[in-house]
């Protein structure tokens, strides 16, 4: 369970912020809506550790964020704007670098069946730099995910994919779902999110402005309830 | 600690490999350190004794100016894709991210060395009669210094934009006192091995310098790594 107690963030004068209260409770996959600069993607770098608030906290599973920093690192998997992949180095080199960082067991074989799952396997040797954005994002997403998370942290995972890698994608979000694992998603594509997501948080200048539960899956009511409330 | 030094490991094997495919920093250093060594050998006559003179000032130069090159690309190399940002997220202590980089820089200023000096040493003709083992223990302690100090301010130089020209004019007079004692105690071994008595004075400073130095970076660490 994610907990965040009012949660501020202030930079050089400027609110980014402002008493943010969210509970997502274990399994459940939040989309988080809402214009640019609305504070989203703050939100999930103060929950995946990059960042700290300037007041408030975080309790992931009853534990405070700061405290037993390491074991709550542990359980978390990020996938944020940019893929943190080395260029020089290709899939497997990379996978395994990150791969021995989350002390992950059978290393050698997860890597190679993580890079086959998201269709790679004919690149597995090959440096990331000579990578499309699609292959480097499908790669990147196998890096989050590579210590078998309990809460997957997700910022614009469809940013810049083709369908196809959109759809491998949106399997692999769907079968961590079913694996019970807790998934906060930023997105602006709506499509994506009404297909993945359960429930949804709009946020508009720092602040939850609507937090609801769509039971039936249409993205024109998502839109609607969208635009109504961002404008 | 078992923990903390089996990812600083990760981190130095990661760089060093990366180092091996691309020899971007290591062939950098290498030209640099061949230029100055091959402009000296022409501006001074090496036939002339005096001339010995500047040798331990020249190893310390070429180790000091060429390390810079390698500090400089060790943290500016992270920032391509946020990488670094990945290691921050990752279960690891900050510490370890200091200690992984700490050893590949200082691995490959080594190997630098291991190719720069012998070859100052043939373009000056310089024969080397005093002790080889003091001379490589304070090569270590010289170059170990200056890389702990160098790499800690190099993660603290990255995120300005001109991180290349800050981190000279913030790393050089804090190393001072080591690049002092490096340079005498080389003095001492190379040239006027009669005043050897005062080598374990300069040794002292410099076990001295890298210990306390090395500590206050490895436990300050983390305070940098904040975005």
């Amino acid at each position: 369970m994610i907990k965040t107690v009012t949660l501020n963030k202030t930079i050089a004068e400027k609110t980014i912020l402002n008493d943010i209260n969210i509970t997502v409770n274990q399994g459940e996959t939040i989309g988080i809506l809402g214009p640019n600069g609305a504070g989203k993607s703050t939100i999930l770098k103060i929950i995946g550790g990059l960042m700290k608030p300037s007041f408030g906290h975080v309790m992931i599973d009853n534990i405070p964020v700061k405290e037993n920093n390491l074991e709550i690192k542990k359980k978390i998997g990020f996938l944020a704007h940019n893929s943190y992949l080395y260029e020089h180095l290709s899939p497997v080199e990379n996978l395994t670098f990150f791969g021995k960082l989350y002390q992950v067991n059978q290393l050698e074989y997860k890597v190679k069946e993580l890079i086959r799952e998201v269709g790679l396997q004919f690149f597995m040797n090959e440096p990331v730099r000579s990578f499309s954005r699609g292959m480097i994002q499908r790669l990147a997403i196998v890096r989050a995910i590579v210590h078998d998370p309990s809460i997957l942290i997700l910022d614009e995972p469809h940013t810049g994919l083709d369908q196809q890698a959109s759809r491998i994608l949106n399997e692999l979000i769907l079968k961590k779902k079913e694996q019970k694992t807790t998934i906060l998603m930023v997105t602006h594509d709506l499509a994506q999110a009404i297909e993945t997501c359960d429930r949804f948080i709009l946020m508009k200048k720092g602040v939850i402005i609507d937090d609801f539960v769509l039971e039936n899956k249409n993205v024109h009511q998502l839109k609607e309830i969208y635009l109504r409330q961002v404008g | 600690m078992r923990d903390l030094i089996k990812s600083a490991l990760a981190i130095t094997w990661k760089d060093l490999y990366a180092e091996w495919r691309t020899k971007q920093v290591f062939s950098t250093m290498l030209i640099f350190s061949g230029l100055v060594i091959v402009t000296f050998s022409f501006a001074f006559d090496p036939t002339n004794n005096t001339i010995r003179a500047v040798i331990p000032g020249m190893i310390w130069v070429i180790t000091i100016f060429a390390g810079i090159l390698g500090l400089n690309r060790s943290f500016i190399s992270e920032q391509y894709n946020d990488s670094l940002h990945g290691l921050i997220v990752s279960p690891i202590d900050p510490s370890s991210i200091y200690f992984g980089k700490f050893l590949s820089n200082f691995i490959i200023v080594l190997f630098v060395q291991m190719i720069t000096i012998p070859l100052l040493f043939i373009l000056f003709d310089y024969k080397m009669n005093g002790n080889i083992l003091l001379f490589l223990l304070v090569l270590f302690l010289g170059s170990a210094g200056f890389i702990c100090v160098g790499t800690f301010l190099a993660a603290l130089s990255a995120n300005s934009r001109s991180s290349e020209m800050l981190l000279p004019i913030i790393l050089f007079p804090v190393i001072s006192p080591i690049v002092i004692a490096a340079v005498q105690s080389t003095r001492i071994l190379l040239i006027d091995v009669e005043e050897i008595e005062s080598l374990f004075s300069w040794i002292s400073l410099m076990a001295g310098y890298d210990l306390l130095f090395f500590v206050f970076c490895f436990f300050l660490f983390e305070f940098i790594m904040e975005v």
